[in-house]
C-alpha cells in the first residue's frame, strides 16, 4: 500500500505543504533571520547582529506592555477558569434550565474581538460617565476593562469544556465517596478536581495562550490609550511594525522574543498540569 | 449523578435566569442604541430611544453607505466558507497520506504542524502579509491559500489523532477490490471523517470569520473589505467617531452569527468540546 500511496504526493500532501510552505515556514525562518537585520522592506535587509534585541531594552514601552501582559494574563485566566469551573460545577446539578443558561454563556466566543471590542466601550464608558471618566483615563480602567471583557468572552466557553469533563466522572467515584462520609468540600477536592484534570490542562492552556496573544479586543476597547499605557505584547509589537517608520527590525525582534516566551508559557503550563492528572 | 434535581433547584434557576440576562444586556444594549440619535449615544447609553432621540433606521442607512457593508459581508462569507472548504479537503488528505506513508519527511511535517499551532500570529506578521503581497495572494481568492497554510497546523494534527484511529484493513481491502488511493480516500476514509471535519470547520469558521489582522494586513483593503475591517475602519484614525452608525453596523455583524449559533448549536457545541479534547 505504501507505494501505490506514495505515488499521490501532489495530490494529497502537496497542496497543503506548499501552502503551509508560504503561510508559515518560510515567514516563520524570514521572521528569524530579519530580526537580526535592518530593513523596511523583506528585500532591502541589512544584517546587524544583534542590535534589535539590544534596542528592545531601551524601549520602555515594550518593558511596560511586558508586565502589563503578564498581569492581565494572571488575573484573567485565574478569574474565567474558576468562575467557568463553578459555573460548570452548577449546571451540572440538573437545574431547569440548564440547556439555555448553557447557550447563553457560550454565545459571546462566536463574537469577534474587534465588534467585542467596542460593545464593551459603549457600556463601560456609559458606567464610567457618571463619574465624569473614560476606559482611557487610566492604565487601570483599561486593565480591567480588558479582564471584564474577556471572562464575559471565555467564560461560556471554558465552561462547555468543563461541564464535559465532570459528566465523565463515573457515578459510582462520587455515591463510594459519599458513603465513606466525605464531605462535599472533600469530594470536590479529592474526586472531582484530579477527575477532570485533563479539562484543566486544556482550560488554562487555552486561556492562558489567549489572554497573552490578545490583540483585536485590546485594539478595539482601548487602542493602547492613554499613550500606551494600556498596551498589552500584541499591540506593542503591531505598532513598533507600523506605527514608527525605521523600527521595523526592532519590531521583529520583539515577536521573536514575543515568540519564545508564548511557547515557553505552553510548554511549562501543559508540563505541570499533566503531571497532576491521573490515570482513569 | 443523572437526572437527580438539586434541592433548592428554584433558587438556582432564579441566580442563573437573572446571570442570562445580564449576559445578554450588552448585546441589548448595542441594539437599543442602534436606534438612537448619535449625539445622545455617548451621553445617555442606557436610556431607551423615546421621543426625539429615535431616529429609525437612520443609523442603519448611514453606517451602510459608509463602509458598504453588504460588501464586507459578501467578502466575509466568501472568504470563510471557502477557506474552511479548502482546509477541510486538503488538510485531511493530507492528514491520511502522512498518516499512511511512514517516511521522515511525514514525521518532520507532523511535528512542524505541532509547532506552529504555537506561533503567535505577531511572528510572522510582517514577512507573511509581505510575501503575500510578492505572490499577489491579496485577493478574497489569493488568501484562502494563506488561510490553508497558517491554519493547517491545527487541522492536520487533528486529522492525524483521528486518521490513526480507523483500522488499515478498511483500506487495504478497498485497494484489494481494485480501487485507486484517491476513489479510497473519497469513497472509505473521507465519510469516515466526517465528526472530525465538523469538529475543524467548526474551529476554523470561527477564526477565519472573526480574524481582523490576517485578512487587514494580507487582503488589498482598499477594494476588499471583510466584516471586521469595516468596523474598525468606521473608528477611524482621527476625530470623533460616528457611534450612531458604529451601533448600527455592530448589530449587522453580531445578527448573522447569532442566527447561524441557534441553527447550528449543536454542533458548535459538540465541535468546541471534542476539538478541546483532542488539541
Amino acid at each position: 500500500m505504501q507505494n501505490s500511496v506514495k505515488k499521490y504526493f501532489p495530490i494529497f500532501a502537496l497542496p497543503t505543504v506548499a501552502a503551509f510552505a508560504i503561510g508559515f515556514f518560510v515567514p516563520f525562518i524570514m521572521g528569524i533571520y530579519l530580526s537580526f537585520c535592518k530593513f523596511t522592506t523583506v528585500t532591502d535587509a541589512k544584517f546587524v547582529g544583534i542590535d534589535n534585541y539590544l534596542k528592545i531594552f531601551s524601549d520602555k514601552t515594550f518593558g511596560h506592555s511586558l508586565w502589563y501582559t503578564a498581569a492581565f494574563t494572571v488575573v484573567s485566566v485565574v478569574l474565567i477558569n474558576v468562575l467557568a469551573f463553578a459555573v460548570a460545577m452548577l449546571l451540572t446539578k440538573g437545574i431547569r434550565g440548564t440547556n439555555v443558561f448553557r447557550t447563553v454563556f457560550f454565545m459571546p466566543n462566536l463574537i469577534g474581538g474587534i465588534v467585542l471590542g467596542y460593545i464593551w466601550q459603549l457600556l463601560l464608558n456609559g458606567i464610567l460617565a457618571n463619574y465624569q471618566k473614560t476606559l482611557t483615563y487610566n492604565a487601570a480602567y483599561g486593565f480591567w476593562g480588558l479582564v471584564i471583557l474577556m471572562c464575559w468572552q471565555q467564560i461560556g466557553y471554558m465552561m462547555i469544556i468543563y461541564i464535559s469533563g465532570i459528566q465523565n466522572i463515573p457515578g459510582e467515584l462520587i455515591e463510594a465517596a459519599k458513603i465513606d462520609g466525605a464531605t462535599p468540600v472533600q469530594i470536590l477536592r479529592n474526586v472531582t478536581i484530579p477527575m477532570v484534570m485533563p479539562s484543566i490542562t486544556i482550560c488554562t492552556f487555552l486561556t492562558l495562550t489567549n489572554s497573552f496573544k490578545l490583540f483585536d479586543q485590546n485594539l478595539a476597547l482601548t487602542n493602547g490609550e492613554p499613550s500606551n499605557m494600556s498596551e498589552l505584547l500584541a499591540l506593542n509589537i503591531y505598532y513598533t511594525f507600523y506605527g514608527r517608520a525605521g523600527y521595523e527590525g526592532v519590531g521583529q525582534a520583539k515577536a521573536v522574543v514575543f515568540f519564545i516566551l508564548v511557547a515557553l508559557i505552553a510548554v511549562v503550563q501543559t508540563r505541570l498540569t499533566r503531571s497532576r492528572e491521573v490515570q482513569q | 449523578m443523572g437526572v437527580r434535581k438539586a434541592r433548592n433547584g428554584w433558587l438556582f434557576t432564579l441566580l442563573f435566569s437573572a446571570l442570562s440576562l445580564a449576559w445578554v444586556f450588552p448585546i441589548v444594549l448595542v441594539v437599543v442604541n442602534s436606534f438612537k440619535k448619535k449625539v445622545y449615544i455617548s451621553r445617555k447609553p442606557f436610556e431607551f430611544p423615546f421621543g426625539k432621540m429615535f431616529v429609525e433606521l437612520e443609523n442603519y442607512v448611514r453606517g451602510m453607505e459608509k463602509i458598504q457593508f453588504f460588501d464586507a459581508f459578501k467578502n466575509s462569507l466568501f472568504i470563510t466558507v471557502c477557506s474552511v472548504a479548502v482546509i477541510i479537503l486538503c488538510t485531511s488528505m493530507c492528514a491520511w497520506y502522512i498518516s499512511r506513508i511512514n517516511s521522515a519527511f511525514s514525521t518532520g511535517f507532523y511535528y512542524l504542524c505541532l509547532f506552529s499551532m504555537i506561533v503567535p500570529f505577531q511572528m510572522v506578521m510582517f514577512t507573511l502579509s509581505k510575501l503575500a503581497n510578492i505572490l499577489h495572494l491579496y485577493s478574497p481568492i489569493g488568501i484562502i491559500l494563506v488561510y490553508l497554510g497558517f491554519g493547517a497546523g491545527l487541522s492536520v494534527f487533528m486529522f492525524c489523532g483521528f486518521v490513526r484511529s480507523i483500522p488499515l484493513e478498511i483500506e487495504e481491502a478497498a485497494m484489494i477490490d481494485g480501487c485507486t488511493p484517491l476513489q479510497t480516500y473519497f469513497h472509505v476514509v473521507f465519510p469516515i471523517l466526517k465528526p472530525t471535519c465538523i469538529t475543524v470547520a467548526i474551529l476554523q469558521a470561527m477564526w477565519i470569520w472573526n480574524d481582523y489582522l490576517l485578512p487587514y494586513l494580507v487582503l488589498d483593503i482598499k477594494r476588499w473589505k471583510t466584516i471586521p475591517i469595516a468596523i474598525q475602519y468606521l473608528k477611524g484614525g482621527y476625530g470623533a467617531v460616528d457611534m450612531g452608525a458604529m451601533m448600527a453596523m455592530l448589530v449587522l455583524a453580531i445578527i448573522p452569527i447569532i442566527i447561524f449559533y441557534m441553527v447550528c448549536q449543536k454542533y458548535i457545541i459538540e465541535g468546541v468540546v471534542a476539538g478541546a479534547v483532542k488539541g
